[in-house]
């Protein structure tokens, strides 16, 4: 029952000049600067998905081993990569909610969480496609799919919890302990399946041995990976940005009814 | 927080259908797989240690959901958070309190469960030890589960999804411990494993769901 500082409503006050970093967790000002920064963040996503797209998909030569199949890599390593940088982005959210309980950290946690989840599903979604034809299964109980599933359920579970709530701030800072809980146990996850693997399961599918990428797969790689990148950061923003002004209406419209309920 | 113990362990005497009700689940559960795998013995008893693994978490997490939900209810919850107890020490009398009368009963009924799994004799001592250490890890990982999820809207559906994740670590070791037992293999190694997170965690926990009821 803490009585949060920072001001409920959203309404960005004026004046008062905050400090450091702590300045963009103002919403207002968080509008206002993603206002102007979204459409370049859109524009420069789409030129760099089209881009990647047709590098990775059209302009790169297939693989000498996987054929055609290798384009799938193209979006299943940018959303691994993402699914699991962006849970390192969630646990500092939580990080920020519970220590300097910003209502905008919490705002940016829950929007997050869905798009986590997406990237993740597709990242299993993608690589189940990618075994079939390469590993000759939809799934292997590999240490590298079972730890990116358990992520997976990390990424919906925050999503779940907190919008379990009738209360958001409460809905917040739960899904903020969860992150946090999640953020310490992966590590643990990761290992105990990698020892799980190699104590009990024999290798049932001869796994490439890393192969050193090349050049012209790298580099497409990377395209795509930024492409993603940006797409993943223009997606989250807007949501957020949508959340705050959903905030907002809610508390205009709850001060209108407060208004009414005073005159009459 | 022995008074709070011995309060926990009291009601839960008062109405053993809880513990008991658990315990039913348990066999149950493990009475089930043989009528999916066939009666074969052999079969049942490849299958006997990660069955038995996840028919005990299974009935582990049922009386998690109503944890705090009943004292939240009638505002005991509220008096013992102002009692001067810390909200961690609280959560950690629930993580016991939650062994103690969940996890001790479904442990004196594995034998049964074993039994019915066809899990060799030898290994049965070996499964009861593993199986109270991934207790001891769910109990505490479940009190997290059980403090975030205190007022949510069908918390009941959502404590599963959130604690069953974080306990894939223990049922991998208490799986491994008593296939590695079952095969004549020792299961030292597994055993520490299982010990090294419940160590890990019983600082952890307490704290992380004492923070989350504070908030409640």
């Amino acid at each position: 029952m803490d009585a949060a500082p920072t001001s409920t409503t959203l309404a960005g006050p004026p004046g008062r000049p905050s400090k450091g970093w702590h300045r963009f967790a103002n919403p207002g000002r968080f509008l206002r600067l993603t206002d102007r920064l979204l459409p370049w963040l859109w524009g420069l996503a789409l030129v760099a998905l089209v881009g990647g797209g047709l590098w990775g998909l059209v302009w790169s030569p297939p693989d000498w081993q996987q054929g055609e199949t290798v384009r799938i890599l193209y979006v299943h390593v940018p959303m691994a990569w993402l699914a699991m940088g962006g849970y390192v982005a969630l646990g500092a959210l939580s990080v920020i909610s519970l220590v300097w309980r910003h209502p905008l950290a919490d705002i940016a946690a829950r929007e997050l969480s869905p798009v986590g989840a997406l990237v993740g599903a597709l990242c299993l979604a993608s690589g189940s496609i990618w075994g079939r034809p390469m590993w000759g299964t939809w799934w292997v109980w590999d240490a590298r799919l079972t730890s990116v599933l358990v992520l997976f359920f990390f990424w919906a579970g925050h999503a779940a919890l907190s919008r379990a709530f009738e209360d958001p701030e409460r809905g917040g800072r739960a899904a903020a302990i969860l992150a946090l809980a999640g953020l310490v146990n992966l590590p643990i996850v990761k290992f105990s399946v990698d020892w799980w693997n190699t104590l009990h399961q024999p290798a049932s599918v001869t796994r490439l041995a890393a192969p050193g990428l090349h050049v012209d797969i790298l580099y497409p790689l990377l395209a795509c990976t930024v492409a993603f990148s940006l797409l993943f950061a223009a997606v989250v923003l807007a949501r957020v940005r949508a959340a705050v002004m959903e905030r907002r209406v809610r508390s205009l419209e709850m001060a209108a009814a407060r208004r009414l309920d005073t005159a009459s | 927080m022995i008074a709070l113990l011995e309060r926990e362990l009291r009601l839960a005497l008062r109405t053993p259908g809880d513990s008991l009700g658990a315990v039913l689940f348990f066999i149950l559960v493990a009475a089930l797989f043989p009528f999916g795998v066939g009666p074969e013995p052999a079969a049942l008893a490849r299958l006997a240690p990660g069955a038995l693994v996840a028919a005990m978490l299974l009935a582990a997490l049922l009386p998690l959901d109503r944890m705090f939900g009943a004292e939240a209810e009638d505002g005991s919850l509220d008096l013992l958070l102002l009692s001067g107890v810390s909200p961690a020490g609280l959560a950690m009398v629930k993580a016991a309190g939650h062994w103690l009368t969940t996890a001790v009963p479904l442990l004196v009924a594995v034998p049964i469960a074993a039994a019915m799994l066809n899990l060799p004799i030898e290994a049965w001592g070996v499964a009861m030890l593993a199986l109270g250490l991934a207790t001891l890890v769910l109990s505490l990982l479940g009190t997290l589960g059980a403090a975030l999820t205190l007022g949510a809207r069908r918390g009941g559906v959502l404590l599963p999804l959130l604690v069953l994740p974080l306990a894939i670590p223990a049922v991998i070791f208490a799986a491994g411990a008593i296939e590695a037992q079952a095969s004549g293999v020792s299961p030292r190694a597994f055993l520490l494993f299982l010990a090294a997170q419940a160590a890990l965690l019983a600082p952890l926990m307490p704290l992380a769901a004492g923070a989350a009821l504070r908030d409640a």
